[in-house]
């Protein structure tokens, strides 16, 4: 059974994999490690979860302007999740996907959702992410 | 879409400015429309946080552009690098590393970029003035320019400063608009007596504060009785834009578009109102320090980069005293400022104690620790922030007095006598 919502696509893109949600702002300078992909924020609700290849919903980044280098790094390494799901749109993680497509030809699909949209999803869901922006979601 | 270009603008897309102009002028074009910007606008300055290497990503970047050709074409200031481009044999940075941040410094150089390397480009002879329409990255600095300078910059990500830089050009939004500058959020202090406002730890922990319940929004803060130094502005912004992505706070009677509430607010209602007493300060206060027990393996100062007014109230504390053999003492400063503070003679006294300085970088930039360094030591609500998740250090907050004492007898020594109930 699944049931499909539509987001705005800030970065078109398709991926799938496995929904990886916190309600909170995550700095991914501190808060990602580019090598593995885990999430290394201790004071973050995620703290110690595999975000490679997942696809990550978080309401924002936040903090340090670095988020979008350690993004990019994360994509030239392999490690950066399958997507990113926002409540909002966020510049920072629209820049690392934008030149990430620029550098390296691989953009991260970037979606954002209504907060009441946004508030459904939970971490262990199935997500397939289509270029006009809408989700695919098995529970 | 309605994003409306210039003809400049559309010719700089067109390459008609040479290639790295149309690479910036691209990437700064997809920004303007997610961004919803309808047109763009002049900067006459900027800061570059991508100067901080974070990898081969981020060298390759800046090779791209400087192999391109980029020239910035506004003052353009560096943030800190990935290394400590003279001194980084005397700590554990890998060859490979510092070989190849060092390339990224040639690469922003190359670009006619000024190499201040450091993160309070507002301590430099290169500081904004009131009003003028900047392009910084680094989030504390984003915060001090707007905050305390009264200059208008958005917050611009790594990556996307130096494009700014490049074309002159930014996308026409957030708070390089004098309507989006007002307050959104009032915070009142209530029962915060003189002497916790006095109190070198209280900024930080504010800023601490500050940054969780605003997040990106902008806070104005009524309730402060003592005026604050630059240097407690400064870790003020800093705190504030780790634990939030705070870019502008209006303290009420302190800071240049802030001379009252209603003038702090402008058009706008506030859309919450937060009471602020010492329980929240304490709270917060623990909250920086992470580690349990003494034990103590470094002290370090200096972030944002420590300026000549701290050398100077550092270095008397430090004489006729040393280190204690097991805690190693940094500060993490810029070329400019440890200069002057070896004219001023504030580093002598500091050598003497057995205390190291870095410049170009920190701690979190550049990865100079040795792996027995576990529990350190800071007066920086942004290393306390920071450091477990970047270093998988345990970290103490305290002030700087209590820092010292603690490298001097080898294990935490706090005073909290002020902040105890």
């Amino acid at each position: 059974m699944g049931r499909v919502i539509h987001g705005a696509p800030i970065v078109a893109g398709e991926a799938r994999g496995r929904a990886l949600v916190s309600q909170e702002p995550l700095s991914f300078w501190g808060g990602y490690d580019q090598q593995t992909g885990e999430i290394i924020d201790r004071r973050h609700p995620l703290s110690g979860q595999q975000a490679a290849g997942c696809v990550l919903a978080l309401p924002a980044a936040r903090g340090s302007s670095t988020t979008t280098s350690v993004l990019l790094e994360a994509v030239r390494a392999g490690t950066a999740p399958a997507a990113l799901l926002t409540d909002g749109v966020d510049r920072f993680l629209a820049l690392a996907s934008i030149v990430a497509e620029e550098m390296y030809g691989r953009p991260i699909p970037l979606i954002t959702l209504s907060s009441a949209d946004f508030e459904t999803l939970r971490t262990g869901q199935w997500i397939e992410v289509q270029p006009d922006g809408s989700l695919h979601i098995a529970e | 879409m309605n994003l409306r270009l210039s003809d400049e603008d559309q010719a700089r897309l067109a390459g008609e400015y040479g290639p790295a102009n149309r690479m910036a002028m691209s990437i700064l074009v997809r920004m303007a429309e997610v961004s919803g910007a309808s047109e763009f606008m002049d900067i006459t300055a900027a800061h570059i946080d991508s100067a901080i290497y974070t990898g081969e990503a981020t060298m390759e970047f800046a090779e791209r552009l400087a192999s391109l050709g980029a020239r910035v074409v506004v003052p353009t200031t560096l943030n800190v690098s990935g290394v400590d481009e003279h001194g980084w044999r005397e700590w554990a940075v890998p060859p490979d590393w510092a070989d190849k941040a060092r390339r990224q410094m040639v690469a922003y150089q190359a670009m006619g970029a000024v190499p201040t390397w450091t993160c309070a480009p507002y301590q430099t002879d290169m500081k904004p003035v009131f009003g003028q329409q900047i392009a910084w990255g680094e989030s504390n600095a984003i915060c001090f320019a707007n905050t305390v300078i009264g200059a208008r910059t958005e917050r611009y990500p790594d990556l996307m400063d130096i494009c700014a830089a490049i074309t002159g050009r930014v996308p026409a939004i957030g708070l390089h608009l004098p309507e989006n500058r007002a307050g959104q959020v009032l915070v009142r202090l209530e029962g915060v007596p003189r002497r916790i406002q006095e109190d070198e730890e209280f900024y930080p922990v504010l800023g601490h504060l500050l940054g969780q319940l605003a997040q990106d929004r902008i806070p104005v803060v009524t309730g402060l009785v003592v005026a604050p130094t630059e240097d407690q502005l400064k870790a003020l912004c800093a705190a504030s834009a780790c634990s939030g992505a705070v870019a502008l706070i209006h303290l009420v009677g302190v800071t240049p578009e802030a001379p009252t509430v209603e003038a702090a607010f402008g058009q706008r209602v506030p859309e919450q109102t937060v009471v602020l007493t010492m329980a929240e300060l304490r709270a917060a206060r623990n909250e920086l320090t992470t580690a349990v027990g003494e034990k103590l393996d470094l002290v370090v100062l200096g972030s944002p980069h420590f300026s000549l007014a701290e050398f100077q109230r550092l270095a008397p504390l430090l004489v006729g005293r040393e280190r204690h053999p097991e805690v190693r003492f940094l500060v993490t400063s810029s070329r400019m400022m440890s200069h002057l503070a070896e004219q001023a003679g504030s580093l002598a006294p500091l050598r003497r104690f057995g205390g190291q300085v870095t410049v170009d970088t920190c701690i979190l930039a550049t990865p100079m620790l040795p792996p027995e360094i576990k529990v350190l030591m800071t007066n920086s609500a942004k290393y306390a922030y920071y450091a477990p998740g970047l270093l998988s250090t345990q970290v103490v907050f305290g002030k700087l007095e209590d820092c010292v004492r603690s490298a001097v007898s080898g294990r935490v020594e706090r005073d909290h006598s002020l902040w105890e109930e």
